[in-house]
Parts: structure tokens; sequence; C-alpha cells
């Protein structure tokens, strides 16, 4: 996730100081990626060095500096809003691997394996459901829609755990006694 | 649990004998209270339609107890239980079973006619129901002149409408778009926070997301179950 490219999305809105950026980040987000304020002033400074926002001259009550977005900026933007994201999946690929390598072990009951996971991805959907109903009776369709994503993502990969289930031979029954 | 809507103790169901034997439950606990959604889930042939329609009384179990609202449904006569399930439980079908020569709210009007509620005033009901699920424009047509999905609905209308005091629903979103089958979760959720309790059968996990607790059949077994959150 591109933290810079959401506060510059947020600064193309108006200027902002620090503390602000970070409330409307989380907010916008649905508290999917929290933020702390160093985080926000680091980014901010980085930006500042490439020429992506510059301070806005004013300060708030508190003596807090707002920044603005500069043409430069603007022009980033527009190329990350243009451009899909490369799907980075490293928590999905643990997942993936750790599947593999249960079914590949003989030791490893793998269809456990899944059903614990599938239990824990299924409570974490149950949650997702249950912040997406609170946010839809409170009509914020931009967290409804974050947490919409969060729940294709999460189906899918029980629908993949479901597959590896049917897939997987039924664990061996006891061995009988004196096989030849 | 006393005050359990639905209550099943080691429910069995066979089918067959011999090398036939189909053994479609092998011992389900399951109770339902007033409020609670739980969802069924599990591979195909694990039982959950077995499971469904024993709990609503159209499939005896071979052996176990079936207690619905407190009254042990095991060997009730046919006109007992046909007078209970009228006015205690809520059907949606697999295959959304409404009646060819009934328009919409006939269909959705049918169970509380049959129930003695005068024609007039079922209709009204019947009408607000299909109302409340966005369907008033089909009310007045019969079941081949609505799209699948239409005809879902009016199925869920008819399952909520009146004072069900538990809802069986056997894969009820399966021709659904997610926004149109949300919206029938959101019913579900909403006669379940009136009170009622639901059963509902169903392989997509979103749907089942929606759910207090997730049973997990298989091979007629419960596997696991995934309590509240
Ligand atoms: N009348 C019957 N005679 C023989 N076997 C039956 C009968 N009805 C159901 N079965 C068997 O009982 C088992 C459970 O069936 P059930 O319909 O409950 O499965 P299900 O979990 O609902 O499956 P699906 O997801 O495909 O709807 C299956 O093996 C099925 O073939
Ligand atoms: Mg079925």
């Amino acid at each position: 996730m591109s933290v810079s490219h959401g506060i510059l999305s947020l600064l193309e809105e108006r200027p902002q100081h620090g503390y602000g950026l970070r409330e409307q980040f989380e907010a916008a987000t649905g508290g999917t990626w929290p933020l702390n304020v160093g985080q926000v002033y680091t980014t901010l400074g980085r930006l500042e060095r490439d020429g992506m926002v510059e301070p806005d001259g004013a300060t708030d009550a508190h003596g807090r500096n707002a920044y603005r977005i500069t043409d430069d900026g603007r022009a980033q933007l527009g190329r990350w809003y243009a451009e899909p994201i490369a799907r980075d999946g490293s928590a999905r690929e643990e997942l993936v691997a750790k599947v593999a390598l249960a079914v590949a072990n003989p030791a490893v009951d793998a269809r456990r394996v899944i059903h614990v996971q599938r239990a824990e991805t299924m409570r974490a959907m149950q949650v997702l459901t249950q912040r997406k109903r609170v946010a839809s009776q409170a009509g914020d369709v931009a967290q409804r829609l974050v947490l919409d994503s969060q729940l294709f993502h999460a189906e899918a990969e029980v629908r993949w755990l479901d597959h590896c289930i049917a897939q997987i031979p039924e664990a061996p029954t006891m061995p009988t006694e004196g096989t030849t | 649990m006393t005050d359990s809507i639905l209550d099943l103790r080691a429910v069995t169901r066979e089918h067959g004998t011999g090398d036939a034997l189909v053994q479609a439950l092998r011992g389900v606990d399951l109770q339902l209270a007033p409020g609670e959604l739980v969802a069924v889930m599990g591979p195909s042939g694990s039982g959950k339609s077995t499971l469904l329609n024993i709990a609503g009384g159209l499939d005896a179990p071979t052996s176990g107890s079936v207690r619905l609202a407190g009254t042990e449904i095991v060997g009730m006569s046919a006109t007992a239980l046909a007078a209970l399930r009228r006015t205690s439980v809520g059907y949606v079908f697999q295959d959304y079973n409404l009646v060819p020569t009934l328009s919409a709210v006939e269909n959705v009007a049918l169970p509380l006619e049959l129930d003695g509620v005068g024609w007039r005033d079922a209709r009204r009901q019947g009408l607000e129901a299909l109302d409340r699920i966005g369907l008033l424009e089909v009310a007045d047509r019969f079941p081949d002149e609505m799209s699948g999905g239409q005809r879902q609905r009016v199925a869920i209308a008819r399952a909520l409408v009146g004072p069900r005091q538990l809802v069986l629903a056997d894969e009820p979103t399966g021709a659904l778009d997610t926004t149109t089958g949300e919206f029938v979760l959101t019913q579900l959720r909403d006669a379940c926070d009136a009170g009622a309790a639901a059963l509902l059968v169903t392989h997509e996990a979103r749907y089942a997301a929606w759910a207090d607790r997730i049973v997990y059949l298989q091979d007629g077994l419960e596997l696991a179950t995934q309590g509240a959150v």
C-alpha cells in the first residue's frame, strides 16, 4: 500500500497538516491501514524533498504547518490512478506454501491444517460483515466498499481452501494390522 | 436449553439398506435460539438439505429427537405437524417451489390464507412483503413471467410473511448477483433481529459470514462449528 499516494490524493482536495491527513487517511480506507503521525510526517518530508508537496505557508491555531500538492505531485498521482497495481500477496503466498507443504508432508494432517485456516478466515469474514452492516447503516459507502474488497479476497481464500479439501484424499483410516 | 426454537439431538437419517445404505446424517446436535442466524456449510452430499428438511418436519429422522418451539415433532400426526409447520416455519427451497398457477402476491399470501387469514388481509400483507423486497411491480405476474432472481426473492418474501419463528433457507442466494444476494441476507438478518431463528444452507462464504454461527457438515457429521464473534 502506497501511503504517499494516499496522502497526495487527500492533498489534492485541499491543503492539510499531518494530523488531519492521518485521520482522513484512516477514515477513507476504513481503518485498513492504520498510520501513526510519525509515518505521515516522514512521508510528507520525503514528498517535499521530491517536490510533490510544499508547505502552504499557513499555520493553524496550534502552529502546525499545512502542506499542499504541487503540479509534479498531481502528475504523479494521475499516473498512480491510471496504472493497475501489481498484486502483492505475501500473506497469500505464505498460506499457499503452508498448505502445499502440509500436503507433501505425510506427518501432517493437511485437512486439519486447512480446516483450521478455513475457520479462521470465516471468523474474519464474520467480523468484516458485521463492520460492513454498521457502515451500511451509517451510509458510509467508501468504508463499505473497502470492507467488500477484503471480503471478496477472503471469500476467494475460502473457495480455494474448499477446493483443497475436496482434492486431498481422505486421511487414511487406521492402518490394518499385519498388512503384507 | 429449553428456550430453543429448534432443538435437534443425536439426529440420524439413513436411506436404503445393506449395500445401498446411505447415512445422510450420522448423529447431529443443533440448537437455535430466538434471534440466531446459523449457516450450514459443507460439500455436496454432506447432508445439508437433509438436515434442513428434518428441522422443518418435511422429513423424519431415522433416530433422534427434533423439538420445534418446545414440541417434539418426531412421531407427531401428519395433520398436527402440518399445522405447526404452517404457523411457525417459513421455507425457501433449493428450487424455490412457487406455485405456477398463482401470481407472485398470491404465492406470498398462500401461507397466510392456509392459516385462515382472510384473502383481503392476506393479499395486503403479501403486497407489503413484496414491497419490502422491492418487487411490488411483479405482484400480479405468474412465476413463468418473472426472472429467476425475481422468483427467488418472491420465495423469500413468502418464507418471511406472517409471524415466522423459524426460517429455513436452502441456498436462497443461488441465482442472485451479490447485491441482491446480500439483500436477501439483510432480510433474513432482520427477521432474526425481530426474534425469529433462521437456518441457512449455503456454500458461499460471503453469505455464511452473516451468520452468528457456522456449522460445517461432512459426510453427515458436524465437523466444526465456528462460534459467535
Ligand atoms: N431419498 C434418498 N434416497 C437415497 N439417498 C438419498 C436420498 N436423499 C438424499 N440422499 C443422500 O443423502 C446424502 C445427503 O444428501 P443431501 O441432499 O442432504 O446433501 P446436501 O448436503 O444438501 O448436498 P448439495 O450441496 O448437493 O445440495 C447424499 O449422499 C444423498 O445422495
Ligand atoms: Mg442440498
